[in-house]
Formats: C-alpha cells, sequence, structure tokens
C-alpha cells in the first residue's frame, strides 16, 4: 500500500482522498483501482449490487480493513499501517454498522460515554453531559439508561449514531445502516440521518435507499466488482445513467420499491 | 470413629479448600493470560499457547504432579511439596481455563471488536471494556463446571505426600478399619463442596437466559 499517488490528492477543503486503492482476498479482487475524493461537508451514498465492494471501501477508511495497493487520506493523515496514524483516523472518523453493534452489557449513556472517556480522555461529567446532549439530538434521551436489548431496532440504530457522533468525528461512514431494519422503522433512522447532513456532516452512507440518495447526496456512486463504475450528482444518476449496468442495477432496485 | 478422627478429616477438608484456591486463582491469573495469547492474532504467541494447552490438556494430572514434584527433584530443583503442587495445579487450571475463556472470547460476536476500533478504543480499553465482560458471561457454566472437577482433582495431590482430605480419609481408614464409614464421610464432605457451586452455576446460568432474552 506504498505505491505513491500519482497525483496530488490532498487539498484544503479534502476530507477524504482515495487514490488507486487496490485489495485482494487471494485470487479475489474486491477493490480495483479506487479513486475518490470526498470534500468537506459532501454527502454521498454508495449503492451497488451484493458483493460489489462499497462495504469494503468504507471499511478501508478507518483500517477496518487493509488493502494492498494505493493511498487513502482522512483530513490531513495519510493512513499507514502503524497504531499511530490509524488511531488518529479513527479518532476522526465515526461509523454507523447494519447491525448497529452497541454493546449489550451497557446502558445507552455508557455505550455513548465509553469512547470518549478511554479515547479522547474526557471526564466523567463531561462525556455524559455530550452524550446526553446528542442522545437528545437523535431524539432517544429517554432511554439512557435502558440497556440496547431493551429498545427496538430503529431506537438502537439511533443510539449507535449518537455513540459515534459523541466522539466528534469529521466524517460519518454509514454501513447499510438501514438493511436490518424492520420498514417501520427505517424512516426514523433516515430522518437521523437526514438532519445531520443539513447539519453540514461529511458522510459516505452505503445504502439502497434512494430516496435518501435524491433528498441529500451531493453524488451517487454506482460500484460493481470492485470498481466505481458511475459517479454523478442524483439527478443525472437517477434519470439519466450512462452505463448499462447503472441501469440495469436501477430497474432492479427502483422496480422492487 | 471417635471425634479425633472426623477433626483430622477436616484438617484433609481445609487443605483441599487450599489447594482448590491455589489452583483456581493461579490457573485464573494464568489462563487469561493464555487466553489472551491464544486470540491475540500473533502468529508465534497462538501457536505456543495452543501448544501449551495441547500439552497439559492431552496428559494426565497425575503426571503432571509427578513431574514438578519428583521430575524437577531429579535435576536439582527440590522444591516444597506445597509449591510444586500449588505449580502443578496452576499449570493444569491454567490450560483448561485459557481453552474455556479463548472459546469465549471468540463467541463475542466480531462485530463488538470492530465498532469498538471503529470508535478508536484501544487493545486494553477493548477487551478490558469491551469483549471480556461479554465473554466472561458466556464462559461462566463452564468456568464453574471446571472449578468442581478441580476440586475434585485435588485428590491427587496425595501422590506427593500432601495430606489433603483423600489422603486424610486414607490415613483413618488404616487405623480404624471402617473404610465404607470413613470414605462416606469423605464422599459427603467433597459433595457439600462442590454441590453448592453446580447450583450457583445452573443459577447463573438460568440469569444469564433472562437476562439475554
Amino acid at each position: 500500500m506504498n505505491q505513491p499517488a500519482s497525483q496530488s490528492i490532498a487539498s484544503a477543503d479534502t476530507m477524504i482522498a482515495m487514490a488507486h486503492v487496490e485489495k485482494w482476498y487471494g485470487d479475489f479482487q474486491a477493490l480495483s483501482d479506487i479513486n475518490l475524493t470526498v470534500r468537506k461537508g459532501e454527502r454521498i451514498v454508495l449503492c451497488g449490487p451484493s458483493g460489489s465492494g462499497k462495504s469494503t471501501l468504507i471499511r478501508c477508511i478507518n483500517h477496518l480493513e487493509t488493502y494492498q495497493k494505493g493511498e487513502i487520506r482522512v483530513g490531513g493523515t495519510r493512513l499507514g499501517d502503524d497504531a499511530r496514524t490509524i488511531d488518529a483516523v479513527r479518532r476522526e472518523v465515526g461509523m454507523v454498522f447494519q447491525h448497529f453493534n452497541l454493546f449489550p452489557h451497557m446502558t445507552v449513556l455508557q455505550n455513548c460515554m465509553l469512547a470518549p472517556m478511554r479515547s479522547l480522555r474526557l471526564g466523567k461529567a463531561e462525556a455524559e453531559a455530550t452524550a446526553r446532549q446528542l442522545l437528545g439530538r437523535v431524539k432517544i434521551l429517554e432511554q439512557a439508561e435502558k440497556y440496547p436489548a431493551q429498545l427496538s431496532g430503529g431506537q438502537q440504530q439511533r443510539v449507535a449514531i449518537a455513540r459515534a457522533l459523541c466522539m466528534k468525528p469529521k466524517v460519518m461512514l454509514f454501513d447499510e445502516p438501514t438493511s436490518a431494519l424492520d420498514p417501520e422503522m427505517v424512516k426514523e433512522v433516515l430522518d437521523t440521518m437526514i438532519a445531520l447532513a443539513e447539519e453540514g456532516m461529511t458522510m459516505i452512507c452505503v445504502t439502497h435507499e434512494m430516496g435518501f440518495a435524491r433528498q441529500v447526496a451531493d453524488r451517487v456512486i454506482f460500484m460493481a466488482n470492485g470498481a466505481i463504475v458511475e459517479e454523478a450528482p442524483p439527478e443525472a444518476f437517477f434519470h439519466n445513467p450512462r452505463h448499462e449496468r447503472t441501469r440495469k442495477f436501477l430497474g432492479e432496485i427502483l422496480h422492487k420499491h | 470413629m471417635g471425634w479425633n478422627e472426623f477433626l483430622f478429616l477436616l484438617t484433609g477438608l481445609k487443605w483441599t479448600v487450599a489447594l482448590s484456591a491455589i489452583g483456581f486463582v493461579g490457573g485464573g491469573l494464568f489462563g487469561l493470560g493464555v487466553a489472551l495469547l491464544r486470540t491475540s492474532g500473533i502468529a508465534p504467541a497462538e501457536r505456543v499457547t495452543a501448544g501449551y494447552i495441547a500439552l497439559f490438556q492431552g496428559t494426565p494430572l497425575l503426571m503432571q504432579l509427578f513431574v514438578v514434584y519428583y521430575g524437577l527433584a531429579l535435576i536439582g530443583l527440590k522444591l516444597d511439596a506445597w509449591v510444586a503442587v500449588a505449580i502443578g495445579f496452576t499449570l493444569h487450571a491454567s490450560a483448561y481455563l485459557g481453552e474455556i475463556w479463548r472459546g469465549s472470547i471468540e463467541a463475542v460476536p466480531k462485530g463488538q471488536t470492530e465498532a469498538a476500533k471503529a470508535l478508536s478504543l484501544h487493545y486494553v480499553s477493548r477487551m478490558k471494556d469491551v469483549i471480556l465482560p461479554q465473554a466472561i458471561r458466556i464462559s461462566l457454566p463452564a468456568t464453574i463446571g471446571f472449578l468442581v472437577q478441580l476440586i475434585k482433582g485435588t485428590s491427587l495431590a496425595a501422590i506427593v505426600g500432601f495430606t489433603e482430605l483423600t489422603r486424610a480419609g486414607n490415613i483413618v481408614s488404616n487405623q480404624i478399619f471402617q473404610p465404607l464409614l470413613v470414605f462416606g464421610i469423605v464422599g459427603i464432605l467433597y459433595f457439600l463442596l462442590c454441590w453448592p457451586l453446580s447450583l450457583y452455576g445452573s443459577h447463573l446460568e438460568r440469569r444469564m437466559a433472562i437476562a439475554s432474552r
């Protein structure tokens, strides 16, 4: 992964820059020549058939996955293999998972306080104040003393969003945040994400919620077989897709909804 | 059987309890180390601990005690019976507990580690705050089951001349020629030690089943 980027990929308002990123699992190429620049405040929606590499792509950004070639920069930090840069990047990047991944043995409030206290070394009072404020923002403050298992899926996902926000990240990654939810709970999570987008958060969302993409995305990116096939503003993406594969995918997914 | 003989058995019981405690505390501390190394992702450490577990699970406890007590004496390391038995039980228990806890650590869903990493929690906090509290809950029934086995296993310490409950029973029985009575009482004493633990284990199991609903 030490191949130098062929062009300069950093500029003042660049939040994330991926250059020539390649990843293999043995012989299978999971990501091929990924080039993606995300500006501060930009909202990106990533879509594509399952196995196309969308989750793998965003998981490379906070080093939950390693990659063999190319370069990733987050803010001013060039992601390396060393604990120092990985840690620096993870402090700036929040992530929300498909299956929430809340800590089941801790209350909602404790879930939100742990990382700020351990990683940012905030005092207990300060961490709790931040946690309560952000739980209020995702409209779930009244559940602060409950355990995750006592909440619905939609509520758990909102807690997961608040937990990530407690670290005051500059970027939020969403990995299919509504795919594991019952249909009636999708809206409350999407509304929370829309509110976050409106406040100017830089976001990369892997999702098949095309309504969400239309409403908030600055760019929609379509991936297939580990490569970026097409990227365009939502208007152009939905009404005038250039590639056959994109048209086919949109036909399938929009028909379904 | 007189009062004095019974008191002698109780003294044996005291050593049985002490041996079990040593085995469990020593085995617990070292076993945690074994479990953490076994799941560390560091290939050499994982191989070494896997070999350690295989060795001590694959040989009889009796033989392990022999080796520590008589074997080390042969190469000039004469250990006190107490020290030898403490070392033997610690090695034995750490291998079993290490394996039980390795399984429990691996049974915690992967998403928990990923969420902790994404929140930039370091290894120590990831383990201490996120993974181990969940792993310990998962391991409780098996851990208590092993403790019960360990208590009964302490009878093997008699082989190195240690007068714990079983050996005390042997001595009393040889004096008063009432083996059925003496070993009946010895059995009851073991049972009184182990049974409440087993009960506690199934109680914990029930409580966890309710908590995880």
